[in-house]
């Protein structure tokens, strides 16, 4: 109990330090600079929400780039102008149910985040009875499927040409209130029953089902949790960038949200949210690894993709050595009476 | 209370069971004994819905007059039923603290939806001070409320055992299972464990069926004993009749 409170303290001294920087970075800041605190903040989302079904409630899920595809197309056709929508469907016209409508951000975020959830629904009913790596196979195969049925449908998503000229509404008020919003969300549903359930199933699913957890109930609701936070920041990247295509959602999207993941530690929401913003610095920071380094003897050439390898090798490294996560501290090992 | 008819479970070509009868009325304690291999757990997992057997028919009233089959439900219907188990190699959720186990026990119960738990309204938080409350109740119960913060699996085993028994009393049985809970326990605490199976069955109105290897755990606290072995069932009675049945001398010492 006092615990918790002090955690409360902790995290309400978070939230005012960041409203802080924001006032500060959003005076003193360049665009590129206020881009990556807002892709931090989106990160920060998509990071919690899946450690939400990975590291919480254990199912090992690669769908997030599905579901931010999701988000992020329901967001871009809800709030498009009528106008621009004209120019972008210019091969094949939009679907007319689409073509007149616009909305405020708010409704087509909230739109994204429950026609992700719906589909999270609809697509875990199924996939959910599966157990690791076949889970994994799965999810990553509905991910896949989004992606082509949404180069596919022309008239309804203008297919592998993208959409431009969405209206950026996001900024780092957004971005970091609904990172905030997720933060609390997921912080209560863990503290209460409901999510000591979710990790009862992570520990042992026969005992959890022998204690009355219906464990597809549960699985079901804590997938559709993770995919209506994906959608929605799904939606946030779609307004801040203004323009995507279907290629932007690959498993490599996946892969960073993992990254971060793994990095903060399974099931740890404190680490998460560290390990979002670092794990977005430092994909720019280290975009010098992707260009030439002159050392001044010698002229390096650039290798696209390096900084990839940096972050898979600390990848490697964390799993081998810390699987707690980098920011944990490791309490409670000293006062273990008899491991077994 | 429990009535078991005609119970056969094949696993391919292995029949586990084979045509097993039994019954276990309201406030008895019902034991199942047999040697290593003899089918006993195999008959709990079909009882809680682990297993569905091949053949055979379970009925549970929880109450008078009322009646549920159980072949074909779910596990975690059978434990809203009213029928909870403990594991033979102990199932803890050990990452979580020894506080939460039991809590968690207790989410069959909760009649909140998720939301109002994450909003924490009255009626959520209310009864969650109810769960907290029993729970530190079944805590000192057992013994364990200076622990109650500790990860379960940092318990020793005697420990855990009583941890998987109090986690079980959470979630409201009218039967409870216990499979070999003195099991790895020295004579002391064997004695203790007699006392305090009594001892719940009286406080929590509870019917108990269980296994186990110990005899002196079994002969004293049931009123009928059920000897399986190789699946078959050679004899049933009180613990007088069993301990002089030649065939149970048979199956446990071997021929001569």
């Amino acid at each position: 109990m006092r615990d918790k409170r002090r955690t409360d303290l902790i995290a309400l001294a978070a939230l005012v330090c960041t409203v802080v920087v924001l006032l500060l970075a959003n005076r003193y800041l360049d665009d590129y600079k206020i881009r990556i605190i807002n892709l931090s903040g989106i990160y920060v989302t998509l990071g919690l929400s899946m450690n939400l079904i990975n590291g919480f409630t254990g199912l090992f899920s690669l769908g997030h780039a599905g579901f931010m595809a999701v988000g992020a197309y329901t967001v871009a056709l809800l709030t498009m102008p009528i106008p621009m929508k004209e120019m972008n469907f210019f091969f094949q016209p939009i679907v007319p149910w689409l073509a007149n409508v616009e909305v405020g951000f708010l409704p087509a975020l909230l739109a994204a985040g429950l026609i992700s959830a719906f589909l999270g629904v609809l697509i875990g009913a199924p996939v959910l009875r599966l157990r690791d790596d076949y889970l994994a196979i799965a999810t990553l195969g509905f991910a896949e499927i989004i992606r082509v049925v949404f180069t596919n449908t022309q008239s309804l998503t203008n297919g592998a040409l993208g959409l431009k000229g969405i209206p950026n509404y996001t900024n780092t008020w957004w971005s970091w209130g609904v990172a905030f919003f997720t933060i609390w969300f997921v912080s209560f549903l863990i503290r209460g029953s409901y999510g000591k359930a979710f990790m009862a199933i992570r520990e042992d699913e026969v005992a959890a089902e022998a204690m009355g957890i219906n464990l597809f109930k549960h699985k079901v609701l804590s997938f559709a949790f993770a995919s209506f936070f994906a959608g929605i920041a799904g939606g946030l990247l779609a307004s801040l960038l203004g323009t995507i295509d279907p290629n932007m959602f690959r498993i490599t999207l996946t892969f960073n949200i993992l990254l971060i993941v793994v990095l903060g530690g399974l099931g740890r929401i404190a680490g998460t949210v560290v390990a979002a913003v670092i794990v977005t610095v430092m994909m720019e920071a280290l975009r010098f690894l992707d260009e030439s380094i002159n050392l001044g003897f010698i002229q390096l050439k650039g290798i696209p993709g390096m900084r990839m390898v940096v972050f898979s090798i600390i990848l490697i490294l964390v799993v081998l050595l810390r699987k707690e996560g980098l920011f944990t501290r490791l309490k409670g090992r000293e006062s273990s009476y008899a491991e077994n | 209370m429990l009535k078991i008819e005609n119970l056969t479970m094949k696993f391919g070509g292995v029949v586990a069971c084979s045509s097993f009868n039994a019954e276990v009325k309201r406030g008895q304690i019902v034991g199942l004994i047999g040697p290593n291999g003899a089918g006993k757990t195999t008959v709990f997992n079909v009882i809680t819905g682990v297993y569905k057997p091949t053949e055979g028919q379970i009925t549970f009233s929880p109450r008078e007059g009322e009646q549920h089959r159980l072949v074909g439900l779910k596990p975690d219907r059978i434990a809203q039923l009213g029928i909870c188990r403990t594991f033979q190699n102990i199932r803890l959720f050990g990452q979580l603290s020894v506080l939460d186990n039991i809590f968690i026990g207790n989410h069959l119960r909760l009649r909140s939806n998720v939301f109002s738990s994450v909003l924490r309204l009255p009626g959520y938080t209310a009864e969650e001070r109810e769960i907290y409350e029993k729970s530190m109740y079944l805590l000192e119960k057992i013994g364990l409320q200076d622990f109650r913060n500790e990860k379960a699996s940092s318990l020793p085993y005697g420990m855990q055992r009583r941890l998987e028994m109090a986690r079980a009393l959470a979630t409201n049985p009218k039967l409870l299972l216990l499979d070999e809970p003195a099991a790895g326990m020295n004579p002391q605490e064997t004695n203790e464990l007699i006392g305090f199976i009594q001892e719940i069955k009286e406080e929590f109105d509870l019917t108990i069926f269980l296994i186990e290897h110990h005899m002196e755990v079994i002969m004293e606290i049931s009123e009928k004993i059920y000897v399986l072995d190789h699946g078959v069932l050679i004899a049933e009675g009180s613990p007088g009749e069993v301990q002089r049945n030649e065939k149970v001398i048979e199956a446990y010492l071997g021929v001569g």
